[in-house]
């Protein structure tokens, strides 16, 4: 068990790197905390698996030093890393048992031959595979050779880390969720340093303490699910995450407001001036609101309405903006004159798609002007 | 329950391929049998002999003789070519530009004709002018392979070395690539030797392949004609002379028809054999 610490790493498939473009990874200083499950998520092509690759020891970093409990890594083997890893693709010896599989880590390890029934066996439960035991991996379905190479990893107690690379892609929804349950209580259990890339937010969100968001090379933010949900710190988090994205509105600021294709939108906060730059205003469909007749609010017209089960999903117009609005079950939405309010506090300012810190925060908002 | 239509025309569409295979494989082969069963003395009179031709090919030393050298050859080839030709594969690189400069180089041999391949190594391994023969006898072996039973086959198990590692070691090397890299990442996550992975990962995945350049080889040198008949004649004496390189001595340079039409069978019914078990043996690993 192991923090892992991320120094100046950067990683390009190219021998000689020239410009941004050319970096899978571009350079990034990180610290994930030892006994942590994180979940690396991103879409295909961000880096995720150079990131996971370049911290089992598969992939040299171009540049940068990697560290486990301060110990410099960078140029170790995976075995010496003594790291676990899952692959996307369940991978297991087609001419080995179930049981000679799990057996394979300890047997390559020397681990002696009492201390390896009793792992094995145990695992064996863990997985649900006891019965199948002594037949050939070769045979058995996709999700229990996925189980066996998870397997493979966890009989390994004492590994600094255990990474995992979509692992869940091959299997099949309900059995998704058992082996995610699985693996959470095995964390709990165990306590190793867990990393686990996807591209799926949901698996993330479900699985991770922490969830780092990866785009075109970079981590653009690490936080609990809420954090992400409601304080996303860039722009592409917004929309990777939540079910519709995250609004996200070009405005200009005045301040303690913001004005939205000619209409002012009240902040929670105060902003400084920004020129030269592209504002923009980010608020989630969870928080905005469809208003009554007599309230105040943001004219906006309506395209159509979704229901989606729990809620519908209102695709609307601000002036010129489309702008997702989620209405909750049982509220009617008017027949004419559709007007909504932004909740304030959840409304978040975007320069160059990095979020804005205010200058204040604000309690109890004026009207706007 | 509907009667199943009963419909014949399928019958019509089989008919070409039947009379193909009857003209070129089923009409020849029974004629080879017609002649097993008979004697003739002159053009179209035809005695019937019974089992005669098949009892003294079975009985026969000469016969013994070139059956027991093929299965040596055999034997020796396969446990040379197998085994060198998975080293190889095992050797070449998996990507880059020398891919492709090693997969040109390996498939060289295999586009050369036997008989130029028979008469390339004729002249090659003779000893007064040919660089193989004439280097041995200057580093001081005594190599002569008209002349001496040993170095004939030494020359002929190297020059089939030559010419058909190549193939085993393409089949190989398919069956290498087809591996995914993430089997060798799980293995070096494993801490697995490099002959753990040898053993439990390239092995296995190349096991379907090698059978198959298994049964290749075993065919191609269990009938292996031109070369060895270009390269030594079967010579010298008859310590090169294959059942094949028999055959047609008894049947062109004999005229035995019987005999050599028994031996033919015979022949036909061995590799049959083998191929059937090669066969059940594939299909058995299939299943499992």
């Amino acid at each position: 068990m192991a923090q892992i610490k991320l120094d100046q790493l950067a990683h390009s498939y190219y021998p000689h790197p020239k410009k941004q473009q050319d970096y899978a990874l571009k350079a990034m200083d990180y610290l994930w905390d030892d006994g942590q499950a994180y979940a690396l998520l991103g879409p295909s092509g961000c880096g995720k698996t150079t990131l996971l690759n370049i911290i089992s020891g598969l992939l040299k970093p171009s540049q940068g030093r990697i560290l486990f409990d301060g110990e410099d890594m960078t140029m170790r083997t995976p075995e010496e890393r003594n790291i676990a890893q899952v692959f996307q693709f369940p991978v297991i010896y087609d001419t080995m048992t179930v049981a000679q599989n799990l057996e394979f880590p300890l047997v390559n390890r020397g681990v002696d031959r009492a201390e390896i029934n009793k792992r094995v066996t145990e695992m064996l439960e863990t997985l649900e595979l006891s019965s199948k035991a002594n037949l050939r991996a070769q045979g058995l379905t996709a999700d229990e050779k996925q189980k066996i190479s998870l397997g493979r990893g966890l009989v390994r107690y004492d590994v600094n880390a255990i990474l995992f690379d979509e692992p869940l892609t091959v299997i099949d929804p309900h059995m998704k969720w058992q082996l995610r349950t699985k693996l959470k209580e095995l964390h709990q259990r165990f306590g190793h340093t867990m990393i686990y890339v996807t591209h799926d937010q949901t698996e993330a969100l479900t699985f991770a303490d922490k969830v780092v968001v990866m785009y075109e090379g970079q981590v653009v933010q690490i936080g609990t699910p809420e954090e992400l949900f409601e304080r996303p710190d860039h722009t592409f988090v917004g929309y990777f995450i939540g079910s519709p994205g995250m609004n996200i509105l070009p405005c200009e600021l005045r301040g303690y407001y913001a004005v939205v294709d000619g209409h002012p939108v009240v902040l929670g906060a105060d902003y400084q001036q920004i020129s030269g730059a592209r504002v923009e205003l980010g608020i989630r469909p969870e928080f905005v609101r469809f208003v009554g007749a007599h309230e105040q609010g943001l004219p906006v017209t309506i395209d159509t309405v979704n229901d989606v089960g729990r809620h519908r999903i209102a695709k609307v117009r601000l002036g010129r903006y489309p702008l997702d609005v989620i209405v909750p079950e049982g509220q009617e939405i008017a027949a004419t004159d559709h007007r909504v309010v932004f909740d304030s506090n959840k409304t978040g300012i975007y320069v160059n798609d990095h979020r804005l810190q205010p200058e204040r925060l604000r309690t109890g908002a004026g009207a706007p002007v | 329950m509907t009667v199943k239509p009963v419909n014949q025309k399928a019958w019509l569409l089989v008919l070409p391929v039947l009379l193909i295979v009857a003209l070129n494989a089923i009409i020849p082969l029974m004629t080879v049998v017609n002649y097993s069963l008979q004697d003739t003395f002159s053009p179209g009179v035809f005695f019937y002999e019974g089992t005669k031709w098949y009892q003294d090919v079975l009985s026969s030393p000469r016969f013994h003789g070139a059956l027991g050298r093929q299965f040596l050859f055999t034997g020796i080839i396969l446990l040379i070519e197998i085994p060198l030709g998975v080293a190889v594969a095992l050797a070449m690189p998996r990507k880059g530009p020398w891919v492709s400069v090693c997969l040109v180089l390996m498939a060289l041999p295999l586009l050369i004709p036997w008989n130029v391949v028979g008469a390339m190594w004729n002249i090659f391994a003779l000893p007064d002018i040919g660089l193989l023969g004439y280097g041995l006898n200057w580093l001081g072996f005594d190599y002569n392979y008209t002349q001496q039973p040993f170095a004939a086959w030494f020359t002929v198990v190297l020059m089939d070395v030559w010419h058909w590692t190549s193939l085993v070691v393409l089949l190989a090397y398919a069956g290498l690539s087809s591996i995914p890299d993430a089997y060798y990442q799980a293995a070096k996550i494993d801490g697995a030797s490099s002959f753990a992975v040898f053993r439990f990962i390239q092995l296995p995945k190349m096991k379907r392949v090698l059978i198959i350049a298994l049964l290749l080889r075993f065919m191609d040198s269990f009938m292996i004609y031109t070369e060895p008949f270009v390269l030594t004649g079967g010579g010298p004496g008859n310590s090169t002379t294959f059942l094949s390189i028999d055959l047609v001595k008894a049947a062109i340079g004999e005229f035995n028809l019987g005999i050599a039409a028994a031996m033919s069978i015979l022949y036909f019914l061995m590799t049959l054999l083998v191929c059937w078990v090669f066969y059940t043996a594939m299909m058995r690993g299939d299943e499992s």
